[in-house]
């Protein structure tokens, strides 16, 4: 492990939501690190911090305390326009709910952030068919997210996390709004994703999902209360072959 | 930074997406801009129709009226008789230094008749002084002349539309023919230019006889009804009024000038009163429009902030994959604009048809200023900035994380 290079160092992260009477501690002194080529599962219950843990890690809030560097950058201190280019160029999300723009096509959904990032739109349009092919959905690129099923919009969702080539992706419980049939083929693109290289951390409280990562952190009160190697790893049960190889 | 033409494309996906509401929301914009467009206009082509009549009846024109100023002009023509032919020709003489002519007249209606035909018209005694004054011009023959004055000839000249009721046509020619008014007979001898006015006091229909034969011979009197007086020049018309006055009062013995017998008004007075008439009430019912324009920009505002609010999840998720705050500002703005603008556009083609059907129903002038439909894109533009900016903050600092829980 110490021939790959560090994508996620967190030290000593700590953030604490304060209201006129409470102080809430989410994450209290928690520090790891996440090298390139992890698939990583983080669990534990709710409240526990994890998704704070995911907010951060995401680069859609910032900690109260400590540092976060992702891929050699520290971003734990950068500005509200800066974070939104760390997320544009190095993370690609997964959400829960496929957060995909209604009524427009899913070609469009998978261009959309390399029109953040300036890509003519040329290219854009070439890369986003080229990973929706990836994902097993070159024959619909124009339907929108309410003509497709909920694992074909996960896949949309995946298809966008990986357009811009990110160091890291973030999926925060993706197979939560899915029909279990069509969760494994979900599991079955991370897995895949991650044999060629990715690196990826997941959010779940689910221990199904959970075993399919190679390594799991557990999270409670806000502190990592377990963080090894998982020995049961399980495959998706659907042959890998289903994937289109680009 | 997205493109700015697909951020339009995109704005104007999502407006279509809410037909009814982009509608409602123009409407307002719709409204204040065409009421704004079509209220100026109409002001502008009224000032417009009453400048050029007046200006047609002569430029640097002093006009003196028997009877008193305060009796003001509404009152029974040829009544007072205190303006008199000596009057003219003492002032002709007097050779004050700020008049160039002088046009003693006297007018009145006739019947008149040319074989079959006759109409009723204006019979105006004049001097060849007159079309000068007043900015007449002779299409065929030629004008009441000196020698018509001085030999008390029975000579006409005629206006195009008297001579299309009395010969048929106003192309007919006319010159030579004899016509009867109150049973005299008068040769005509030349026809006036059409100036295109119409209804009362149109010089159009006017017939023109010389002022000595008029006096004598037709209207049996001996005073004038307006004694009309070129300055020299547009700057010396305040200095001409006050020679004529006091030449006038000195001549019929009056000392104060409150008592005077006649009245003294130049155009250039009576298109001052009325274009300030008309301009305030040109600006009254502009500011009442203006009004309304606010009215629908608050509407733009309203509908904007209620869009944001609906679209929390997608401005969340938009922040989320990279889109940066101005990036955020500029799509809201682009759709408040593309409201207020295309309100605009239609505000403007409804305020121009408003000013035609005003113009074709009232048979005035048909203008519209360039100046106030390029006001009215401006202002358009402006209110979807203004009243744009509040919303497109709102959904730009939005946090993501809260905008992405956002149910």
């Amino acid at each position: 492990m110490s021939k790959s290079k560090p994508i996620i160092v967190v030290k000593n992260l700590s953030k604490v939501y304060k209201t006129d009477l409470l102080e809430t501690i989410a994450l209290n002194n928690v520090s790891f690190q996440i090298d390139q080529g992890e698939f990583v599962a983080i669990m534990g219950p709710s409240g526990s911090g994890k998704s704070t843990l995911m907010h951060i890690l995401g680069a859609l809030d910032k900690p109260t305390s400590g540092q976060y560097i992702l891929d050699s950058k520290d971003v734990s201190h950068l500005s509200e326009d800066e974070l939104a280019d760390i997320r544009n160029r190095k993370i690609g999300f997964v959400f829960q709910a496929f957060n995909l723009l209604p009524r427009t096509s899913t070609l469009k959904n998978v261009m959309l952030p390399m029109a953040y990032a300036g890509i003519p739109k040329e290219e854009r349009e070439a890369t986003a068919k080229k990973f929706l092919n990836m994902v097993g959905l070159g024959d619909r690129l124009h339907h929108t997210s309410n003509q497709i099923s909920g694992g074909q919009q996960q896949r949309v969702a995946i298809a966008r996390s990986l357009v811009l080539n990110p160091a890291l992706i973030l999926a925060d419980e993706p197979t939560g709004n899915i029909a279990t049939s069509q969760a494994d083929e979900i599991m079955a693109i991370f897995e895949k994703l991650n044999d060629d290289g990715h690196t990826i951390v997941m959010i779940t409280h689910e221990p199904d999902i959970a075993e399919h990562a190679k390594r799991i952190i557990f999270i409670r009160d806000g502190k990592i209360v377990k963080d090894s190697p998982n020995h049961h790893r399980r495959s998706a049960s659907i042959k890998k072959e289903v994937l289109a190889h680009d | 930074m997205i493109e700015y033409w697909e951020m339009l494309k995109e704005s104007f996906l999502s407006l279509k997406l809410n037909k009814m509401r982009t509608g409602l929301a123009m409407l307002g914009i719709i409204i204040g801009i065409g009421s704004v467009i079509g209220l100026i206009s109409i002001g502008e082509s009224s000032k417009k129709s009453v400048t050029s009549r007046i200006e047609s009846l002569g430029s640097n024109l002093v006009t003196v009226s028997p009877g008193s100023q305060r009796s003001g002009m509404v009152r029974g023509n040829n009544t007072v008789k205190t303006l008199t032919l000596a009057d003219a020709d003492a002032l002709e003489k007097a050779g004050l230094s700020a008049i160039s002519l002088v046009s003693p007249e006297y007018s009145s209606r006739y019947q008149v008749v040319a074989g079959d035909a006759n109409t009723n018209t204006s019979i105006y005694g004049v001097k060849a002084a007159y079309s000068t004054v007043h900015n007449l011009k002779i299409s065929r023959g030629r004008f009441i002349t000196d020698s018509d004055y001085d030999s008390n000839s029975h000579v006409a000249v005629i206006g195009p539309d008297s001579v299309e009721e009395l010969f048929g046509s106003s192309d007919y020619d006319c010159l030579g023919e004899t016509i009867r008014i109150n049973s005299l007979n008068f040769t005509i001898v030349g026809i006036t230019v059409a100036k295109g006015t119409s209804g009362m006091g149109s010089s159009d229909s006017a017939i023109y006889i010389p002022l000595s034969a008029g006096l004598k011979q037709l209207f049996g009197v001996s005073h004038l009804s307006s004694l009309s007086i070129q300055a020299v020049n547009s700057d010396v018309i305040i200095q001409a009024q006050n020679q004529v006055g006091y030449f006038l009062l000195a001549r019929h013995k009056i000392t104060e000038a409150a008592n005077a017998d006649f009245y003294i008004r130049s155009s250039e007075e009576m298109l001052e009163t009325i274009s300030s008439v008309t301009g305030t009430f040109t600006a009254l019912l502009s500011g009442v429009a203006a009004i309304s324009l606010i009215v629908g920009g608050i509407g733009i505002m309203n509908i904007m902030l209620v869009t944001v609010t609906e679209r929390t999840r997608e401005i969340g998720l938009r922040k989320a994959l990279g889109a940066k705050k101005n990036t955020i500002i500029t799509q809201f703005l682009t759709e408040s604009i593309i409201l207020t603008f295309g309100g605009g556009i239609i505000g403007i083609i409804l305020g121009i048809g408003l000013s035609y059907g005003y113009s074709v129903f009232n048979s005035s002038v048909f203008t519209i200023s360039f100046s106030s439909v390029m006001l009215a894109f401006l202002v358009s533009v402006g209110i979807g900035i203004l009243f744009g900016w509040y919303p497109a903050r709102k959904a730009a600092s939005l946090q993501p994380i809260e905008a992405l829980r956002y149910e």
